[in-house]
């Protein structure tokens, strides 16, 4: 199963290594990766998506927390959760193909960010799922380039994660 | 306040902490350090040979003592040397603050002569690290460390210092930290009062119970607390090859080891059990065998300071308990006595017979099963090692067949008496631990139990043993191959030995003995092995090397027939378990 792991740890030199380091020797998947400082300069919050059985999970927050760089973590998949990812991708848009990647962008509530005489830069914002979507109706073949953020995720309701 | 430079600043952190000796070797930059080291008198130097070494030996003066062990090497080759020393304390769970040097700061990236990444290269086998970044966190940095390395599970702890930070002229105010507090580092003091009521009251109902202790318990300083709640409970001990010494190995609670060559009357126990209690074990993979087919029918209790080792690997954890051993052992203890409620003893009674019915069936300890007369078998230089030393010893192995040998034959009464590498089996780790065993114990008798292959792997260290008048006794189990290897080449690989023998190019170990003024001894006569061992511990200032030729071909049995369960086992060469 999916899970979403969100990490707040020391804003240290090493401290990221030591996360991403961990998985690799683990044998844990990494399916995507964020990381930033937090309102509190001395806090990063990491946001790691991977999947695996329960057990495989429960080592993961464990060996997670262990890291003494690691202040606080929860999965957030356990509860109710908002998850979102931001997509920039760049589109071939020419002739009567302008208006349909126009068209679809639209629907998906993308937004073209920037316009060139033979492509489209399109910015989208959502669930992972929505972001693969919105790939698949425009087509491998009119895609030039796509860069994805790696999913970010907060809990819904009062629940924070704070030291 | 007093104005220090980086390098006397590590110095005096070190006093602080309590440190009375270091094990390591100069270079380039760690000189300032040494230069530090030289103008002090309150911590000694130890310089070893190679750095893998230094480590090892630091190891072994913990794992004898429960202090945490102090390594210092140089950047570079001087750091990437320790690393086999660091991952084997890692393994074990032993506290070490190991401290190295790194080039100048501006030149960290460069390439730069003897630079090595030792954050990057040591991060998978500490518990911590730390780069040095001014040297007014020196003090902070070496008081996190210690506390780090020897708090919660234990553990090795990097401290890499850039060379500029060091530098003599550069003194900075230095006042040692009291306290140490880490937001994100907060180990369990004590053990959850309900976990704990959980646990007695299934090992209270328990018909088949085992208690099935590690190194936690040894490295816990919870031995006694083990011992004590044993001992009212009745119920069968077991320790893992970690745990040796947690409880006393010549009480006839004492089922022996567990495990892939663990005795099998602990190994037919655990399979059989309804309850096991498992305390500061990590239900390593040789001690469970296939973990799908490990103990079916037990409910088991398992206590460790570390959540990340409850249910990694055997899943059906009925009460786990996160605490430090001490305390909740000693708790338990406590909530027995006010319970007064007692096991049911007749069931108790019938599981003992059970358990002695295994004993007498294919126990270690029975008659003459492993004596030969025409060789020396190495079972019984064990055997009289024990005899000689009165099961009083420092027995430090090496990795091989001896290990096995020494981990059975050898009765350990007490906790921090067996010092091996259980986790990573580093080979070469025997002779340098016991000198930092013999160090911290100059009165005591300390033995080396190596094998030909090991001891070639850091033998270099007679040296240091001749300069620092360390008297250990080495007992060499010669079998002139690699008799581990050896062994599974016979039972897997139709006896091709590839890569595992040597037997004609192997040097004079009483004349390499000699070379380095210590006493050699070439024994090959079963009839002499006793008299020689009693002439070798005689002569307590001096390095004893006594060159065992043992039977070559024997193998170490029992052992955990693979991907079986617990209770599998191959007896000898010509019998199995049903």
């Amino acid at each position: 199963m999916r899970h979403i792991i969100s990490v707040l740890m020391e804003n240290e030199p090493g401290a990221l290594s030591r996360v991403v380091g961990l998985f690799s020797q683990r044998g844990f998947n990494i399916e995507s990766l964020t990381v930033a400082p937090t309102e509190d300069s001395t806090l990063s919050r990491l946001t790691v998506t991977t999947i695996g059985e329960d057990g495989v999970i429960e080592q993961i927050t464990k060996q997670l927390n262990k890291l003494i760089d690691v202040v606080k973590l929860v999965d957030l998949t356990e509860g109710d959760h908002i998850e979102r990812e931001l997509m920039l991708i760049k589109i071939k848009a020419t002739g009567t193909q302008r208006a349909e990647v126009k068209r679809t962008c639209d629907i998906f509530r993308g937004q073209i960010v920037d316009v060139a005489p033979a492509v489209y830069t399109v910015q989208l914002t959502g669930a992972s799922e929505k972001l693969d979507a919105f790939i698949e109706s425009i087509g491998t073949s009119a895609i030039l380039e796509v860069v994805r953020s790696g999913v970010s995720g907060i809990a819904r309701g009062e629940r924070v994660l704070s030291v | 306040m007093e104005l220090l430079s980086g390098g006397e600043m590590i110095m005096r952190a070190l006093k602080e902490e309590g440190v009375k000796m270091i094990f390591g070797y100069p270079g380039g930059a760690v000189l300032h350090i040494y230069d530090a080291l030289y103008q002090q008198d309150s911590v000694e130097h130890i310089l070893v040979r190679h750095e893998q070494a230094a480590v090892h030996a630091a190891d072994g003066f913990s794992r004898s003592t429960g202090e945490v062990g102090v390594a210092l090497v140089t950047s570079g080759p001087g750091a990437t040397n320790a690393i086999t020393g660091i991952a084997t304390a890692y393994m074990d769970s032993i506290p070490l603050v190991v401290i190295s040097g790194n080039v100048p700061s501006h030149l960290i990236g460069s390439d730069a002569f003897q630079e090595t990444d030792m954050i990057g290269c040591s991060r998978p086998i500490v518990k911590h690290s730390f780069l040095v970044r001014s040297i007014e966190e020196i003090p902070g940095v070496m008081k996190k460390a210690f506390h780090i390395a020897k708090s919660g599970r234990p553990g090795p702890v990097v401290v890499d210092v850039p060379k500029d930070m060091t530098a003599p002229q550069e003194k900075r105010p230095f006042q040692y930290p009291e306290t140490v507090k880490l937001r994100s580092y907060t180990p369990a003091s004590k053990g959850h009062t309900g976990q704990i009521r959980k646990a007695l009251d299934l090992l209270l109902e328990a018909s088949r119970p085992v208690i099935y202790a590690g190194g936690g318990v040894v490295l816990g300083d919870a031995a006694q607390e083990l011992t004590e709640l044993s001992r009212r409970l009745g119920y069968p001990v077991t320790n893992t090859l970690m745990g040796l010494g947690a409880f006393p190995g010549s009480d006839d609670q004492f089922i022996g080891m567990l495990g892939m060559h663990g005795f099998y009357e602990a190994n037919q126990a655990m399979h059989q059990a309804d309850v096991i209690f498992a305390v500061g074990a990590r239900f390593d993979d040789r001690v469970t065998n296939n973990p799908k087919k490990f103990c079916p029918n037990a409910r088991i209790v398992h206590i460790d300071i570390d959540p990340a080792s409850i249910q990694k690997t055997v899943r059906h954890i009925e009460v786990p308990l996160v605490g430090p051993v001490k305390s909740v052992l000693a708790d338990m203890v406590e909530m027995l006595t006010q319970m007064d409620v007692k096991p049911d003893q007749k069931a108790l009674e019938a599981w003992w017979e059970t358990i002695n019915g295994w004993r007498e069936k294919h126990g270690l300890w029975t008659g003459d099963r492993y004596t030969r007369r025409d060789q020396i078998m190495p079972q019984d230089v064990i055997r009289v090692l024990y005899e000689v030393t009165n099961g009083e010893a420092f027995i430090c192995s090496d990795v091989g067949q001896h290990q096995m040998f020494a981990a059975q034959y050898y009765k350990y009464d007490k906790p921090r008496q067996w010092v091996n590498s259980g986790g990573l089996g580093t080979m070469g780790f025997g002779l340098p631990a016991a000198m930092g065993v013999q160090l911290a114990h100059p009165e005591s008798a300390v033995a080396v139990v190596t094998g030909e292959g090991s001891i070639q792997m850091c033998i270099e260290e007679l040296s240091t043993c001749t300069q620092y008048k360390m008297p250990v006794k080495i007992i060499n189990l010669n079998n002139a191959a690699l008799g581990m290897v050896k062994q599974w080449q016979d039972m897997q690989y139709g006896g091709r030995y590839a890569g595992s023998t040597y037997s004609d190019s192997l040097p004079d170990f009483v004349k390499l003995a000699e070379a380095y003024g210590h006493v050699g001894m070439k024994v090959t006569d079963p009839a002499q092995l006793k008299t020689r061992m009693e002439e070798c511990f005689s002569m307590k200032d001096r390095v004893v090397f006594m060159d065992i030729y043992v039977d070559p071909d024997e193998h170490v049995y029992p052992m955990h027939i693979p991907t079986g369960s617990m209770k599998d086992m191959v007896l000898s060469k010509t019998e199995r378990t049903k």
